[in-house]
């Protein structure tokens, strides 16, 4: 089948529900220590999630539960150990040749969390997007390369266009180049943006313009965005559905909303409790945890996150909780849940 | 126990100076934890350097003085200053990764800072150094580790373990928690609160992260540009913020459990420094600025207990200073 039979196919209104892009049991493990070293470390372990078309889904979890990794395999960085990653329905093992990869790269591009290592400092911030454009769309004249450029700034909020293309990436402030890396990911017209921290290293006032551009991109360019984070707010603030993580699993997913407002895995129980909110009462559930990391070098069978749960039977040190439907489309992975006890671990 | 006033620093670059802490002032009781807010370059991180005296050149302090216990730290060399650290103060870093000596045990490590200050007996090392990590909720057996061992909430702890080594009256805190998750960041807070409240030691904690403190700090002081913007009981602070600058900060956060509204966050972005704006400095971004402020600067005009550098307070400001 070629390429132009799959977009049709993506397009017919038969696969219009198909999500964009989804991961069938995606697996990554990195080897510890020298090359003879048999210790694997497990960052991501059959991970199977989905982005539908407009849409913002966020991937929460705390540093090392491999949401990062998930960002890195997506965008082809790194190969995955074994699972496999459908775009569009066509999976990516298959995607080699030198132009089907550009080609791939221009629809998933990526967002970097450090706006002042991800612009090059020595050329004009107009360099990067023109050089984009250049590389993934060259059926463009110049002209037109320029006019591109100009509507993407425009986009996301960077005006005069004219004006600010011509600037130095010194010469913007930190929210200013996290816009111009979603303008560079934007003139590629894309489906899906991987955005790995986007915000977390900008000051909270300018946060929420970032995260108000990220839906204004989802609802007038369409685009879909996988927004990888480790702040519930601002999760809860833009995202449609919601992947929580933990070492290297999914251990709860569903629509944003209902997910924190009836959790159901005990970890993400444990996160929301220690958010600080100065609006609400200090709740006392997370002071007894000290949030110390999962080991997840040679893991044995059973939850990851047993532990630290106040709530383990004996089940969960022997088996693996897999992911179960227990509410329309909101899923956790917890043999207490399952078993359709109500869970408040935290 | 502590009393910073009029305190400036600038740096000096290229083309003049830049004064990063303009004319601030507070005092700190024994015993007292005091929250300091504000956006990257708003002066927070040198003004707690100017008090635990570690600035180090281009910036300098050039005016108004910093007295702790009776004495006054501006102008103290080396070694009168190497008698006070540790001892009666003690700073705890943002980035423990980079405070901690990578080549030496933990245990190494808090040896050097107790003998430094004359302890010599052994045992006395090594009981003080298990009972510090303890207290933080360590093991002891990891004074023989080394920091590359520890999680970085391990590591975070043991700093703050090692503050504690000599029972200091005052712990200042540069953003400790910031490199943490929810959960390590949230724990370690309770902690930090509860060996406050234990051992009675006053804290002066910087954060860019309103939300954090609110629930363990006595005071709350929001800086701007270098300056004191709002100075109260962080209580009154968050629930009847009277600085529009602080009315933004609280409304830049998304709720996590409050009704979902859209936020619009702070316009625009703090003014350079080496030219401020002539007239009050976050006049640029405010939602209610009056003619007046793009002219003169407001001062610190006092409101039932609070300071509110703001022109809409300056009624209220008989008596103000």
């Amino acid at each position: 089948m070629t390429d132009a039979d799959l977009r049709d196919a993506a397009a017919s209104p038969a696969d219009a529900a198909a999500p964009l892009l989804r991961t069938d049991a995606l697996t990554r493990h990195f080897r510890i220590g020298s090359a003879l070293s048999r210790h694997m470390l497990h960052a991501v372990d059959e991970v199977s999630i989905s982005v539908g078309e407009r849409q913002i889904v966020a991937l929460a979890g705390e540093s090392g539960s491999g949401k990062s990794t998930i960002a890195r395999l997506l965008a082809k960085l790194y190969q995955p150990t074994s699972g496999e990653i459908y775009f569009q329905g066509r999976p990516l093992s298959s995607i080699r040749s030198r132009g089907d990869v550009l080609r791939y790269r221009g629809d998933v591009p990526m967002v970097f969390q450090d706006p002042f290592a991800s612009i090059n400092p020595v050329f004009r911030v107009s360099h990067g997007v023109i050089r984009g454009l250049r590389l993934h769309r060259g059926d463009l004249s110049s002209a037109q390369r320029r006019a591109e450029a100009e509507r993407v700034f425009e986009a996301v909020g960077l005006t005069p266009a004219a004006e600010v293309l011509q600037r130095f990436p010194h010469e913007l402030s930190g929210g200013q180049r996290q816009r111009v890396g979603f303008a560079q990911a934007l003139a590629l017209r894309p489906k899906l943006i991987l955005a790995d921290e986007p915000v977390s290293m900008l000051d909270v006032s300018i946060r929420i313009g970032l995260l108000n551009l990220m839906a204004q991109l989802r609802d007038e360019q369409g685009v879909s965005i996988l927004y990888i984070t480790h702040d519930l707010a601002s999760a809860r603030y833009v995202a449609d559905r919601l992947i929580i993580m933990y070492a290297g699993r999914v251990a709860e997913q569903g629509p944003t909303e209902q997910l924190l407002s009836s959790p159901r895995h005990p970890y993400t129980q444990l996160m929301l409790s220690a958010v600080p909110d100065p609006r609400a009462e200090l709740s006392v559930g997370a002071e007894t945890d000290r949030g110390e990391p999962p080991r997840v070098i040679d893991p044995a069978p059973g939850c990851r996150f047993r532990w630290r749960c106040p709530l383990a039977i004996d089940e969960c040190h022997h088996v693996t909780p897999e992911l179960t439907e227990l509410a329309p489309q909101h899923d956790a992975a917890c043999h207490v849940a399952r078993s359709g006890q109500e869970v408040r671990a935290f | 126990m502590l009393s910073v006033r009029d305190l400036s620093v600038e740096y000096a670059i290229e083309r003049g100076t830049v004064r990063a802490v303009d004319d601030v002032s507070f005092d700190l009781d024994p015993g007292e934890f005091i929250g300091i807010v504000g956006e990257s370059g708003c002066g927070k991180s040198t003004l707690l350097f100017a008090i635990a005296q570690l600035l180090v050149p281009p910036a300098a302090i050039v005016g108004g003085g910093v007295v702790f216990k009776g004495q006054s730290m501006v102008g103290l060399t080396d070694k009168q200053l190497a008698a006070v650290r540790w001892k009666d103060l003690s700073v705890v870093m943002q980035s423990a990764m980079n405070a901690l000596n990578p080549v030496k045990s933990i245990g190494a490590q808090f040896k050097d800072a107790m003998r430094a200050h004359g302890v010599s007996s052994k045992e006395q090392i090594a009981d003080r150094s298990a009972e510090v990590l303890r207290m933080v909720g360590i093991d002891a057996v990891h004074l023989t580790s080394y920091p590359h061992q520890l999680s970085g909430g391990m590591r975070q702890r043991s700093m703050i373990a090692m503050a504690m080594l000599l029972t200091p009256e005052l712990v200042i805190m540069d953003e400790p928690t910031s490199a943490l998750d929810v959960v390590a960041q949230r724990s370690l807070m309770v902690q930090i609160k509860e060996l406050q409240e234990q051992l009675g030691f006053a804290v002066i904690f910087v954060t860019h992260d309103m939300s954090l403190v609110s629930h363990f700090s006595d005071r709350l002081m929001v800086m701007y540009a270098g300056q004191v913007a709002e100075l109260g009981a962080t209580r009154e602070v968050f629930d009847n913020s009277r600085h529009p600058y602080t009315i933004g900060l609280t409304e830049a956060f998304p709720s996590i459990r409050g009704p979902k509204v859209p936020l619009t966050g702070i316009p625009g972005s703090p003014p350079n420094l080496a030219s401020p704006p002539p007239g009050c400095r976050f006049a640029p971004r405010c939602p209610k600025v009056m003619a007046r402020c793009l002219e003169e600067p407001p001062e610190l005009y006092h409101v039932t207990g609070t300071l509110v550098r703001c022109f809409l307070h300056a009624d209220g400001g008989a008596d103000h200073d």
